[in-house]
C-alpha cells in the first residue's frame, strides 16, 4: 500500500490524558509501565538486555518481571493512591508483541479492573501485523512503534539480527524485513483508528540525515506524532554502540534534527526515555520498589473509589486548562512556528508537575526549556541533569553536579524555579543565566510570558540580543 | 539429541516463547531444556528455534557442548564500525 492516509484527528479526550502523546498532559497525568514482556525478537545496537540497574532510567531496563495477574494487581495498588494515573502501558523489557500471550492477558485483566485507564503498547513493529486485530479489539488506544530508518543498509548498522518467520535474519535482509513489517503495522493500525506515535532514536553518523524522510513517511501513513529521541550511549551500559564509542547527540544536534523533522507533523519534545517498569509522572520517576514501599504507609482506597477520584482529578485538570493561545503554540507548532514567532528569549523552568514552577533548583533532575517571543511559548525540550542537592546525606559531588546544571542551561537566559541557594545563584549569574524566583508556584507558560514582558519593558531584551549578536 | 542452556542465560524467556515442543522451563537460576522433549527442531524448522532467537552468545550448546551462537556471531561492534561499512552486510553467517 502506498496510499496517503489522512492523519486521524483524535478525540480530545483520548489525548488529553496521555502524558506521552501530549505535552500538556504530561504535566498532570501519570503512567504505569507493566514489565510483563521479557522476550525480544530483534537486537538493537543501542540496547543491552543484560543490564539491569535500578538507578538507570532508559528503555529496555527493568528489575522484576510480573505475571499478568501480578501486573493487574499492581495497577489496582498504584491506582488506589495515585488519582493522576491515566495510562497503563507495556513497553518491555523486551518487545510486548514478542510476548503476545503475556501482553494480551495483562491488557485484558487491566481493562476489567480499571476500565477508565487508557491502554498503550510500545513495540519495534516486527510482529505488529500479526496482532493488529487483537490490539483493536482490546481497544488499545495508543501504540508506539520505534522506527529508526527506512533504508535497509542503514538498518544493518542498527540491527545486527531479527528473528522473523522462524529464522534469524542478519544484515540488510533483517532490516528490510523489519522495516516492511513496521510500515505495514503502522498503516493497518491507522486504518483501525489506533493512535500511533513513532519513536526514532537519533544515532549521529548512522541515521541522522534520514530522519526527516522517516518523519515524512510516517506522517503520510497517518502517524499522529513523531518522537526523535537522543541515543543513550555509555560504554558502562555495555551496548554495542557504547562499546564502539558512538556518542549520543548534543542538545543542539538533537534540536536541529527535530526542527528538520517538523514539517506538518506533531513533534514530541518531552520524552524522558523511561524504563519498562516506570511509574508516576514523566520526569519524576521513583523506583517502583520505593513507591510500593511508600504506598504501604499511605491511605489506600477500593477500586471504585479510586476510579471516582481519577474522574474528579481529570475534571479538576480540565477546569484549569492552559489558555488556548499557549496550548495551540506549545502543542501544535513545529518548524512553521519559527517564521511567525521568532524566539526572542530562551528560558528553562524547574517543575514537579501540575504545570507550575514548583521545584527548588537544587532538587531538579531535569530542566524544561522554552522559547518565547512574548506571545507564543514554545516547548523546546528536556535537559536531564544530576541534581545538585540530594539532602544532607547526599551532598557528595556538588561542584560537578552544579557544573553539569550550568552547562545544560548554556543557551538559556533565565532559569525559573521555586527557590535557589546562594552558591548556585552565583554560579548561574557568572554564566550569564539569571535565576528567577518571582514566579514560584505560578503556571509555567504565563510566567514565561510575564518574564518576557518585564524584560521587554526594562529594555533588557534588545540590549541582550544585541550583546549576543 | 537435544540442546542445553548454560549459565550465561539472562532469563529473557525468548526461547520459551518460540520452542515448538514446550521443552523449555525456567529452572533454578536460568532457563533449562528438557532433553526428553527437545529434538533440536529437526523436521519442524530449518534451524533450532531457541538458538535462533537467543540474544546471548554461547548460552545454548549442542550435545558436544559447542555453542550454537559462538562468540562474535550475534553482532559485535565490528559489524557496524564507527563510520565504517558493516563487515557482514550480506548475512554470510546466516545458517542457510
Amino acid at each position: 500500500m502506498d496510499g496517503a492516509f489522512a492523519p486521524r484527528v483524535p478525540a480530545v479526550d483520548a489525548l488529553a490524558h496521555h502524558p506521552c502523546f501530549s505535552e500538556d498532559a504530561h504535566h498532570h497525568f501519570a503512567r504505569l509501565h507493566l514489565a510483563v514482556a521479557p522476550a525480544c525478537n530483534i537486537q538493537c545496537n543501542y540496547c543491552n538486555r543484560k543490564f539491569d540497574c535500578s538507578n538507570e532510567s532508559r528503555p529496555g531496563v527493568v528489575s522484576h518481571l510480573l505475571t499478568p495477574e501480578e501486573a493487574a494487581a499492581r495497577v489496582l495498588t498504584v491506582a488506589s493512591v495515585l488519582p493522576q494515573l491515566a495510562v497503563v502501558g507495556i513497553a518491555g523489557p523486551g518487545d510486548p508483541l514478542a510476548n503476545p500471550a503475556r501482553t494480551f492477558e495483562t491488557l485484558e485483566r487491566v481493562r476489567k479492573v480499571a476500565p477508565d485507564l487508557t491502554l498503550c503498547l510500545s513495540t519495534n513493529g516486527l510482529a505488529l501485523p500479526d496482532h493488529v486485530e487483537t490490539i483493536a479489539a482490546l481497544e488499545v488506544g495508543h501504540v508506539t512503534i520505534t522506527l529508526n530508518t527506512l533504508d535497509a543498509e542503514t538498518g544493518a548498522r542498527i540491527y545486527p539480527w531479527v528473528f522473523h518467520a522462524h529464522r534469524r535474519l542478519r544484515g540488510r535482509y533483517a532490516a528490510a524485513a523489519l522495516i516492511e513489517r513496521q510500515l505495514e503495522g503502522l498503516e493497518r493500525l491507522v486504518e483501525r483508528g489506533v493512535l500511533v506515535k513513532v519513536n526514532s532514536v537519533l544515532i549521529p553518523g548512522v541515521n541522522d540525515a534520514e530522519l526527516p524522510e522517516v518523519a515524512r513517511a510516517v506522517s503520510t501513513r497517518g502517524a499522529f506524532v513523531h518522537n526523535v529521541m537522543p541515543l543513550i550511549s555509555d560504554p558502562a551500559h555495555g551496548t554495542a554502540y557504547g562499546l564502539a564509542g558512538l556518542r549520543g547527540p548534543s542538545d543542539s544536534e538533537l534540536e536541529a534534527v527535530r526542527e528538520s523533522c517538523g514539517g506538518d507533523m506533531r513533534l514530541m519534545r518531552h520524552c524522558r526515555q523511561c524504563r519498562a517498569d516506570a511509574v508516576g509522572m514523566l520526569g519524576q520517576d521513583e523506583p517502583v520498589e520505593a513507591l510500593l514501599e511508600r504506598m504501604q504507609r499511605m491511605e489506600t482506597v477500593d477500586p471504585v473509589t479510586a476510579q471516582s477520584r481519577r474522574a474528579a482529578y481529570r475534571a479538576h485538570v480540565a477546569g484549569k486548562a492552559a489558555t488556548p493561545a499557549s496550548a495551540a503554540c506549545a502543542s501544535e507548532c513545529t518548524t512553521s512556528c519559527t517564521v511567525d514567532c521568532a524566539p526572542a528569549l530562551r528560558v528553562a523552568v524547574v517543575t514537579e508537575g501540575e504545570g507550575l514552577i514548583n521545584r527548588h533548583f537544587g532538587h531538579a533532575t531535569e530542566f524544561l526549556v522554552y522559547d518565547t517571543d512574548g506571545q507564543a511559548v514554545r516547548f523546546i525540550g528536556v535537559r536531564k541533569v544530576e541534581n545538585y542537592c540530594t539532602g544532607p546525606a547526599g551532598c557528595g559531588d556538588r561542584v560537578r553536579a552544579l557544573e553539569g546544571a550550568v552547562a545544560a542551561l548554556h543557551d538559556c537566559r533565565a532559569i525559573l524555579c521555586e527557590l535557589i541557594g546562594y552558591h548556585p545563584w552565583k554560579a548561574l549569574e557568572r554564566a550569564g543565566i539569571e535565576p528567577v524566583i518571582d514566579y514560584a508556584m505560578e503556571p509555567i507558560e504565563a510566567s514565561i510570558r510575564a518574564l518576557h514582558a518585564s524584560w521587554s519593558d526594562a529594555g533588557r531584551l534588545e540590549t541582550e540580543l544585541q550583546a549576543t549578536g | 539429541m537435544s540442546l542445553a542452556i548454560v549459565s550465561n542465560c539472562i532469563g529473557c524467556w525468548a526461547c520459551d516463547t518460540v520452542c515448538p515442543n514446550g521443552a523449555i522451563r525456567f529452572g533454578t537460576h536460568h532457563h533449562e531444556i528438557d532433553a526428553a522433549r527437545c529434538d533440536e527442531c529437526a523436521g519442524t524448522y530449518a534451524d533450532p528455534q531457541c538458538a535462533s532467537i537467543c540474544p546471548v552468545e554461547g548460552a545454548i550448546v549442542d550435545t558436544l557442548g559447542e555453542p550454537l551462537n559462538p562468540p562474535g556471531s550475534l553482532g559485535t561492534p565490528q559489524m557496524f564500525g564507527v563510520g565504517g561499512e558493516p563487515a557482514d552486510p550480506t548475512g554470510v553467517r546466516c545458517p542457510s
